[in-house]
């Protein structure tokens, strides 16, 4: 049996810490998702509404976040905003920024996918018995599409927990963060702790996000 | 914005794509490749190999790319498995894309009537060749829409790669602003490359699920 390195975690407050640094990911991806599903309702309600400016120009905004890979908006906000405007982030504000911005981008789409998809009998059914439009929306649409956008919202937290883990690249001191801080710290006592902290961690994202989609899949099998 | 210092870097720049579209192209191939394989698995239910690839999957869709890559680069040399960061970045890439392809595949796959699986026996077709001729071409048309929103995905997850000290498009841009704190200029070729390597893509991307659309096809 080769030396794994676990030992490491029991040793003074190394697996506290760890668990300490996922709280911090969390929390980020927690507060950027919360952000993300209320701005991605507005902006999804806005980006279905056919033939307008605002709303085709929402759609290009909204391509444009969707295609670029997330480290390289966290890269804009980190390095090129502070730059150009002179102010200062801290790097976890600026994930939160990012995170929300990407994800409110992601929550558009599928609430654009989810309202779309109601057959327009709905909508003209609703119209001809004499709802108003946010009538419409509040009795007929809303109440349809959420049961598709509940268990995508869920995946999108998910993913928001899972795309977290890259704030380590701009400096903040999450669960990354620390366990390489522990491995240092523990290089001459247990050179394998590399294997085992990060064999932890990996459990710990698995663990984290495990649950969600599981419960996300139940509830798509149930309204599918 | 200062052109000329743009000129000076663009090779470099350059070559960083060339990085970051090889170790992407490789990675998503492997990952389509695993995805086949794990869904044949699925459909064919065999028996151990079912559980494992659906083990695997969770595995892999439940954890970051970036977790999974310190893992294969920092924590399995411990243990003596050796790689160096353009392998670590593929095997990284293709163990994350095999759990996403398998998803869509199958979805494909189960889209298929049984019935068509049956006949293709009963005239004399073995398994494999019924899953490669009369399966996996009718799956095709249900899987491609999240086959190239899984390709799209993974060109776009190569970005962590620079964790493990590939020299690829991100490491260069930081590079090049921590050197000479070129940030506009750096944050301006990180841009355009991306968008000058993704955008066929998902140019592609909606063009395809157009036709298949048009064809009556997915959703």
């Amino acid at each position: 049996m080769p030396d794994l390195g676990l030992e490491v975690l029991w040793k003074g407050k190394n697996f506290v810490r760890l668990l300490g640094g996922l709280w911090v990911a969390l929390r980020i991806s927690l507060i950027a998702a919360g952000i993300s599903i209320v701005l991605g309702i507005l902006l999804g309600v806005a980006a279905s509404r056919k033939r307008s400016v605002s709303s085709a120009i929402l759609r290009i905004w909204l391509g444009v976040i969707h295609i670029m890979p997330q480290m390289v908006l966290l890269f804009l906000m980190y390095f090129g905003t502070t730059r150009a405007f002179g102010w200062n982030l801290s790097g976890e504000v600026a994930a939160v920024i990012v995170f929300s911005l990407w994800g409110s981008a992601e929550m558009a789409d599928l609430v654009r996918g989810a309202v779309t998809s109601i057959p327009a009998a709905q909508r003209e059914s609703a119209e001809a018995l004499g709802l108003k439009p946010t009538q419409v929306y509040r009795w007929i649409i809303l109440p349809q599409a959420v049961r598709r956008l509940i268990p995508q919202s869920i995946n999108l937290i998910t993913r928001m927990i899972k795309t977290t883990s890259l704030v380590t690249l701009i400096g903040v001191v999450e669960i990354l963060k620390v366990a390489q801080q522990i491995i240092e710290a523990n290089r001459k006592a247990s050179p394998n702790a590399a294997f085992g902290v990060y064999l932890t961690i990996f459990v710990m994202y698995y663990l984290a996000c495990r649950p969600l989609s599981l419960a996300a899949k139940k509830l798509e099998k149930r309204w599918g | 914005m200062d052109w000329a210092y743009i000129e000076s870097v663009l090779p470099l720049y350059g070559k960083a794509a060339w990085l970051t579209l090889r170790t992407g192209a490789a990675g998503i191939l492997l990952a389509t490749l695993v995805g086949l394989l794990c869904a044949a698995a699925l459909y064919w239910k065999v028996p151990v190999l079912r559980r494992i690839t659906a083990a695997y999957v969770e595995l892999s869709r439940n954890t970051p790319l970036l977790v999974q890559l310190f893992f294969i680069y920092y924590g399995l040399p411990k243990i003596g498995v050796k790689t160096d960061p353009e392998a670590c970045g593929i095997i990284g890439l293709a163990f994350l894309g095999g759990g996403y392809m398998t998803e869509a595949f199958r979805s494909g796959v189960e889209a298929v009537d049984r019935i068509q699986e049956e006949s293709a026996l009963s005239l004399g077709l073995t398994r494999f060749r019924t899953f490669l001729h009369v399966i996996l071409p009718q799956a095709a048309a249900v899987s491609s829409p999240a086959f190239m929103a899984n390709v799209i995905f993974l060109m776009k997850e190569t970005s962590v790669f620079s964790a493990v000290s590939l020299m690829d498009l991100m490491f260069t841009a930081k590079d090049q602003i921590g050197l000479y704190y070129r940030t506009t200029e750096s944050l301006f070729l990180l841009v355009s490359a991306y968008l000058l390597i993704l955008l066929p893509f998902s140019l592609l991307g909606t063009f395809w699920e157009r036709r298949l659309r048009h064809a009556g096809f997915g959703t």
